[in-house]
C-alpha cells in the first residue's frame, strides 16, 4: 500500500506529475485547450528541480525543441490537442526515424479543425498512428482515469526510452480536465527506465547499430561522441544512405524493434471475459462507461465482458483474435465515428460480429447507452 | 589547412555534394576557421541545420551534428541549447530554410536572444529543389517558379533580425573570406543570438538562368556591389543606391535567454533548501 495520502487531482496535473516522476526534465509547448494545464504545472515545477521549461513560438517548434533537448540526454515532453498534433506530425516522423525518445501528449477535443476545444473525443486515434508520413513505428497509450494518467505517463517515458521511439499519450478532454480522488504510488515503487547510454569509446561508436533487442545505444550531445543525426535514411554510422537495400533494412528494423517486444509494450485489461458471449472493446473514457455497463449486465445475468486496452498502438491484435474465437459479438464504443473498430474488424475477420457504438457530439458515451446496445445485440 | 581538415572535418565524407562553383564550401571553410579562431571545444559544440544545400554542411563537420527538418533548425537548436546551456550551438541554414519556412523560428530566436550563432547561406534561390525563388531572391530575377521574373519583394534579413532583437548581426560575402571569418568569430563570441548572412553564389540554378556569367563573374559582382558599413557612412545616398552593406551591422548586449532561466533555477533551488 502507498504511504501517500489521498488527494484531489486533475488529469492534466496527473500527467505533469507523472512526467516529473518519470524523470522528465525538459518541456517545450504551445498554449492549447484542453492541454494547457500540463504546461502550466511543468513551468512551475521543472525549474525547482533543475529542469527546463520553454514556451515556444508554435507547435512545430515545440516538438523540434523537445527532440533537440532529448539528444542532449534529457527526458523530454510536449503536450497539445488535435490541431497541434497535426502541426507536430512531420517532426514526430523525424523522432521516429532518428530514434529520439520523446513523449507527446494529445488531450483530444472534438474535431476536425478547431472543432470543440473543450469537448472530449477520440478522433485522433488514427492520426496518432498515421499522422506523420511514411511507414513508421509509434506507440500510443490511452489511460482512463486520473490515477492511471499518472502511471501511464511514466510508462510512456519508459517505453520511449527503452525503444527510442516517440510515444503518444492520448488523453481526452474528460480525462484531462476531470478531478478525482487519487492515491499516488510511492516514488520508490515506481519502475523507471532510462535509455541505454553508449558503452563504447567514441571512435568505436556506431549510433545506429542495434543491440540484440533491435535498439541502438544512445550517446548524448556534449559527451564527446561527435555523432551525426539526420532525418534522411541512414546506415549504422548515422550518415545518409538512400540505397534501396539500406532503406529497406532501416525501415524494417524500426518496426521490428517494436514488433519483437510487444509483450513489453502491450497493456490490456480484461474483465469478465472467461465466459463472455458478448465482448466490449473500449479504451479511454468510454471504457469506464463500458465497465459500469458490464457490471450492471452481469447482475442481470447477461454474459458480457470487457477488453480494455491501455496500449492502442501497436494494436493488441492477439487479444482481439483470441476473444473473437470465444464470443459471438464485439461492441466497440468510441467517441468518434469508428476509428479503432476498423482495426478490431481486421483481426476478428469472420469469427465474430463487430458492432460500433459511436458519439461525435462532444459528449461522453453513458453506461446506459452501452447497456442499451448490449441488449439490442443480444 | 591539413591541420584544420584533420581537426574539424569528417574527411571520409568528402568530397562534398555541392555543384562546381558553389560558394557553400567557402562558407563552411570560414565557419570552421572561425570556430578554430575562437577556440571552441569540439566536444562541446553542436552544429544544427535544416534542409537545403546549406544544410548539408554539418555532415562534413566533426562535431555533434543535427540535420533536421525544413526550416526547423533554430527550433531544434533552441532545445539543445536550453537543455544543455554549456554547449556552443551553431546553426547553418539557407535563405529558403531560414527566411521562408523557418521565418517564425528566426524572429523568435532573435527575440529571446538565445545564445545561438546562425550562419545564413544566402544564394538567393532554392538550389536543392532546382531553382525556385526564395524570400531573398531579388525582384525581377528569373527562377523556375518565376519564369516571367520575380514580382516578390525580398527581405533584408539582417534588418529583420535586428528588429526582432538579435544582439549581433553581420553580413559578409564568400568573396571576402578574411572579413567573413572575423564576422562569424564575433558572432560566436557574442553571448546571445547572432545572425551572419553570407552572400554566396549559385552559378548552377541561379546565375545561369539570370545570365550572371561564370562563378568568377558572380564573385566579382559581390565585390562590386557591396560596401563596407564603415565606408558607407561617408557615402551619399546616390553613391549607395543598389549597394549591399557588409560588415558588422549591429551589436548590442542584452540578457541571454538560458542564463536568465538558469538564474530562476538557482533561485528556486536556493529557496527550496
Amino acid at each position: 500500500m502507498s504511504k501517500n495520502k489521498p488527494i484531489l487531482m486533475q488529469g492534466n496535473e496527473a500527467c505533469a506529475r507523472g512526467a516529473l516522476a518519470a524523470g522528465c526534465r525538459f518541456f517545450a509547448g504551445y498554449p492549447i485547450t484542453p492541454s494547457s494545464e500540463i504546461a502550466e504545472v511543468l513551468s512551475e515545477e521543472l525549474p525547482k528541480i533543475g529542469g527546463r521549461f520553454i514556451q515556444m513560438e508554435d507547435e512545430i517548434a515545440s516538438i523540434a525543441a523537445v527532440i533537440g533537448a532529448s539528444l542532449t540526454g534529457c527526458k523530454s515532453m510536449t503536450a497539445t490537442s488535435g490541431p497541434g498534433l497535426s502541426l507536430k506530425a512531420e517532426n514526430i516522423g523525424y523522432a521516429s526515424i532518428a530514434e529520439v525518445p520523446c513523449v507527446i501528449v494529445d488531450v483530444q477535443r472534438v474535431g476536425p479543425s478547431t472543432g470543440g476545444p473543450t469537448a472530449p473525443s477520440q478522433g485522433d486515434v488514427m492520426q496518432a498512428r498515421w499522422g506523420t508520413h511514411g511507414d513508421h513505428p509509434i506507440i500510443a497509450l490511452a489511460p482512463n482515469s486520473v490515477k492511471e494518467t499518472f502511471e501511464v505517463t511514466i510508462k510512456a517515458f519508459n517505453l520511449s526510452e527503452q525503444f527510442r521511439v516517440p510515444v503518444i499519450l492520448l488523453l481526452d478532454e474528460v480525462i484531462g480536465h476531470m478531478r478525482e480522488r487519487v492515491v499516488l504510488p510511492d516514488i520508490d515503487s515506481i519502475q523507471i527506465i532510462d535509455r541505454k547510454k553508449a558503452t563504447v569509446p567514441p571512435e568505436e561508436y556506431l549510433p545506429y547499430k542495434p543491440d540484440k533487442d533491435g535498439v541502438p545505444e544512445m550517446a548524448s550531445y556534449g559527451d564527446g561522441y561527435r555523432f551525426h543525426v539526420t532525418g534522411l535514411t541512414h546506415d549504422e554510422t548515422g550518415f545518409p544512405n538512400t540505397g534501396s537495400e539500406n532503406t529497406d533494412y532501416l525501415i524494417r528494423r524500426l518496426h521490428e524493434k517494436i514488433e519483437k517486444n510487444l509483450d513489453k509494450i502491450i497493456m490490456v485489461d480484461e474483465y469478465f471475459m472467461d465466459d463472455a458471449e458478448i465482448a466490449l472493446f473500449a479504451y479511454g473514457s468510454p471504457s469506464r462507461s463500458s465497465l459500469s455497463a458490464v457490471r450492471k449486465a452481469r447482475e442481470e445475468g447477461i454474459k458480457v465482458g470487457l477488453i480494455r486496452p491501455v496500449t492502442i498502438w501497436p494494436f493488441p491484435a492477439e487479444v482481439v483474435r483470441k476473444a473473437a474465437r470465444k464470443v459471438k459479438k464485439i461492441i466497440v464504443p468510441e467517441m468518434n465515428l469508428g476509428q479503432l473498430i476498423g482495426e478490431v474488424e481486421k483481426h476478428v475477420k469472420s469469427d465474430a460480429e463487430v458492432i460500433g457504438l459511436n458519439r461525435v457530439d462532444g459528449e461522453l458515451i453513458t453506461p446506459q447507452e452501452v447497456m442499451e446496445k448490449i441488449k439490442e445485440v443480444l | 589547412m591539413q591541420e584544420l581538415l584533420d581537426k574539424y572535418f569528417r574527411k571520409d565524407k568528402l568530397p562534398h555534394i555541392w555543384c562546381p562553383g558553389c560558394g557553400h564550401g567557402i562558407v563552411l571553410g570560414a565557419v570552421v576557421r572561425a570556430i578554430d579562431k575562437v577556440n571552441l571545444d569540439p566536444d562541446k559544440t553542436t552544429v544544427v541545420s535544416g534542409i537545403g544545400c546549406s544544410s548539408r554542411a554539418p555532415g562534413y563537420m566533426k562535431f555533434d551534428t543535427l540535420h533536421t527538418t525544413h526550416g526547423r533548425a533554430l527550433a531544434f537548436a533552441t532545445g539543445v541549447k536550453h537543455a544543455k546551456p554549456e554547449l556552443n550551438v551553431l546553426v547553418l541554414t539557407g535563405d529558403g530554410d531560414a527566411a521562408a519556412i523557418g521565418g517564425n523560428h528566426l524572429i523568435h530566436a532573435a527575440r529571446r536572444n538565445i545564445d545561438i550563432t546562425a550562419v545564413l547561406f544566402n544564394n538567393n534561390i532554392y538550389g536543392m529543389t532546382g531553382g525556385q525563388y526564395s524570400p531573398l531572391t531579388p525582384t525581377g530575377k528569373v527562377a523556375t517558379t518565376a519564369p516571367y521574373g520575380n514580382i516578390d519583394q525580398a527581405f533584408d534579413i539582417c534588418n529583420l533580425a535586428i528588429a526582432a532583437g538579435a544582439t549581433y548581426v553581420a553580413r559578409g560575402t564568400v568573396y571576402n573570406v578574411t572579413q567573413l571569418i572575423g564576422l562569424i568569430s564575433k558572432g560566436i563570441q557574442n553571448k546571445g543570438f547572432s545572425l551572419i548572412e553570407v552572400i554566396t553564389q549559385c552559378p548552377t540554378v541561379y546565375g545561369r538562368r539570370n545570365k550572371m556569367g561564370t562563378t568568377i563573374d558572380m564573385m566579382k559582382w559581390q565585390k562590386e556591389n557591396t560596401v563596407n558599413v564603415k565606408a558607407a557612412k561617408k557615402m551619399s545616398k546616390e553613391q549607395l543606391k543598389g549597394k549591399i552593406l557588409v560588415g558588422e551591422l549591429y551589436s548590442d548586449t542584452r540578457p541571454e535567454y538560458t542564463e536568465q532561466y538558469t538564474k530562476i533555477v538557482e533561485r528556486l533551488q536556493k529557496e527550496g533548501q
